[in-house]
């Protein structure tokens, strides 16, 4: 798990504030979780310096204290980095696209929209996805509430 | 000249999930594509939050009937990473058999849907018999014809005797004759080269930037296969080879379907060679420890992924699943883009979405009168089979 390790070390290097004694590794598997601040820097980082290039799709989760947003990305050596961050929780909450590094991220960012029911600031304008046109305005499925 | 618009859906039984697209014609030319989607969400990733672990491989295993071994595979396989559990080989190898299989039926399926859609009804008839041979054996192997039930946390719930394998090989030696058939009349037959040669491109770069996946991204090129990159139980034991081709274009995802479709036997004969003995499953509890565990497996029409969150109950606290399908929509309005009205057909079902057998409408709305006209699918195929015969492109097809 040389390359695994590698790339924590290099992300902890460029960014001291992430802090990978919590990450969880195992073969050509990656779980971490970075503060909000730092996610968007450390992404482009890791798809320009350790080609992730490929975003699997994004799933966005109601932990309770907040809602959790875990970006599933991969390599061509079949690495999948799961990269989380935390918000808080309920209504108002604003993330950014990640469109400009991954261009195929728009139904999976759509899909956070319609069924978390968080803004995704740069997201094109579009219908949502995937509930219908005439489901209820407030209602977002996701959420434990 | 007038542009139209031109509603495709949203019932669109064709595809794995209903979707809408919106054709802007400039002549017989689209111009604009733009797809709408969600039309069939069951809010299955909802429903498991509900079921145990147990009940949910049933749920899992049908959002798709075509790929549904490729779901509970991928499913099983992050509840037992997250359980800690190692699953014998014996049940690894045949969970591996039923995914090839599964492979070989849904890419003979995809060979018919893709000749009907051209108008060459000779090829989708000989395909889908030839796909009964596979569904006989998955019917013998399991039970069932689709939904094999296969696959419980831990292991496999039937096994395979040494008279079904040789059934296997049988049916392998009658199927391999039959796609090296196949094999010639693509390559063969100027007609089909005519049809798809160009039609729906979809160059490496954008097939990358796009985040499209499997038959589609090897097409272009892209040597990329989860079997290969980020091998799960067995396939690192066996040997095969990626397919894939340089045209970047519907001809080209023919031609790595039906190479696939070669290296599949190739694998299922290496399989029941080196099937080991021994047990077919190992105990996993039904209270999960609290974790989270992603898995990814090659299903027939791409990179399957599902992501597991535990909370140490009997139920998941979060299942996210993105079928591969999903991955390759971005990249289709880019291969409309551009081409013929009268390629559409051919060029969606070149995805290889899933197919049923409701009829689906299309509205063809004049922009500048306000002239409106219903289309069914059937409309649109004998249009674009009419439009390709005036050209001299006939595949035989007659009304």
């Amino acid at each position: 798990m040389q390359k695994e390790n590698d790339i924590l070390n290099s992300l902890s290097k460029k960014f001291p504030e992430i802090d990978i004694s919590e990450a969880a590794v195992s073969v050509r598997k990656i779980y971490l979780s970075v503060p909000e601040e730092a996610f968007m820097n450390a992404l482009k980082f890791l798809s320009a310096e350790f080609g992730f290039k490929n975003l699997c799709t994004v799933t966005g989760l109601d932990a309770g204290d907040g809602y959790e947003f875990i970006y599933h990305i991969s390599d061509d050596e079949g690495v999948l980095m799961n990269l989380k961050f935390k918000t808080a929780g309920g209504d108002g909450v604003t993330i950014k696209s990640v469109l400009p590094i991954y261009q195929g991220a728009t139904f999976y960012e759509r899909e956070l929209e319609g069924l978390l029911g968080v803004k995704v600031e740069g997201l094109p304008e579009g219908r949502q996805y995937p509930l219908p046109d005439n489901w209820p305005e407030g209602q977002y499925p996701m959420r434990k509430n | 000249m007038s542009k139209m618009i031109v509603p495709l859906g949203p019932q669109h039984p064709a595809l794995e999930e209903p979707e809408s697209f919106t054709l802007m014609l400039e002549g017989e030319r689209v111009a604009a594509a733009t797809v709408a989607l969600g039309y069939n969400h069951r809010g299955m990733e909802k429903a498991a939050e509900s079921r145990t672990y147990v009940q949910n491989i049933y749920l899992l295993e049908r959002i798709c009937g075509i790929c549904s071994h490729s779901h509970s595979t991928c499913y099983v396989q992050t509840v037992e990473a997250l359980a800690g559990a190692e699953v014998p080989k014996r049940a690894q190898y045949i969970r591996a058999l039923i995914g090839e299989l599964e492979r070989i039926h849904s890419h003979l399926l995809w060979l018919g849907i893709a000749g009907h859609e051209i108008g060459f009804m000779t090829l989708f008839m000989y395909a889908w018999k030839d796909r009964e041979i596979v569904m006989d054996i998955l019917e013998m192997l399991t039970g069932n014809r689709i939904n094999y039930g296969m696959n419980m946390l831990g292991g496999v719930r039937r096994d395979i005797t040494p008279e079904q394998g040789q059934k296997v090989l049988e049916a392998l030696d009658a199927l391999e004759e039959r796609t090296e058939y196949y094999k010639n009349v693509i390559l063969q037959e100027q007609t089909v080269a005519i049809r798809t040669l160009g039609v729906g491109r979809l160059s490496r770069e954008d097939g990358l930037r796009l985040g499209a996946t499997g038959p589609v991204l090897r097409a272009a090129g892209v040597v990329k296969d989860i079997r290969k990159d980020d091998p799960t139980e067995v396939y690192n034991e066996l040997d095969f080879k990626v397919a894939t081709d340089e045209h970047a274009d519907v001809y080209g995802r023919t031609v790595v379907r039906v190479t696939e479709l070669m290296e599949s036997y190739h694998m299922i004969r290496q399989i029941l060679r080196q099937i080991p003995d021994g047990p077919l499953s190992v105990k996993v509890p039904n209270r999960i420890p609290a974790g989270e565990a992603a898995a990814r497996y090659e299903a027939p029409r791409g990179e399957d992924f599902h992501y597991t969150r535990s909370n140490g109950t009997d139920k998941p606290e979060r299942v996210k699943v993105r079928a591969p399908t999903l991955a390759n929509l971005a990249a289709i309005t880019h291969m409309i883009d551009g081409g013929f009205l009268a390629d559409v057909p051919i060029v969606i079902a070149a995805i290889d979405p899933c197919f049923s057998c409701t009829d689906r409408m299309v509205r063809v709305k004049d922009a500048s009168s306000g002239r409106d006209d219903v289309w069914n699918w059937d409309k649109l195929r004998q249009y674009s089979i009419e439009w390709h015969k005036k050209r001299g492109q006939d595949l035989g097809y007659r009304i």
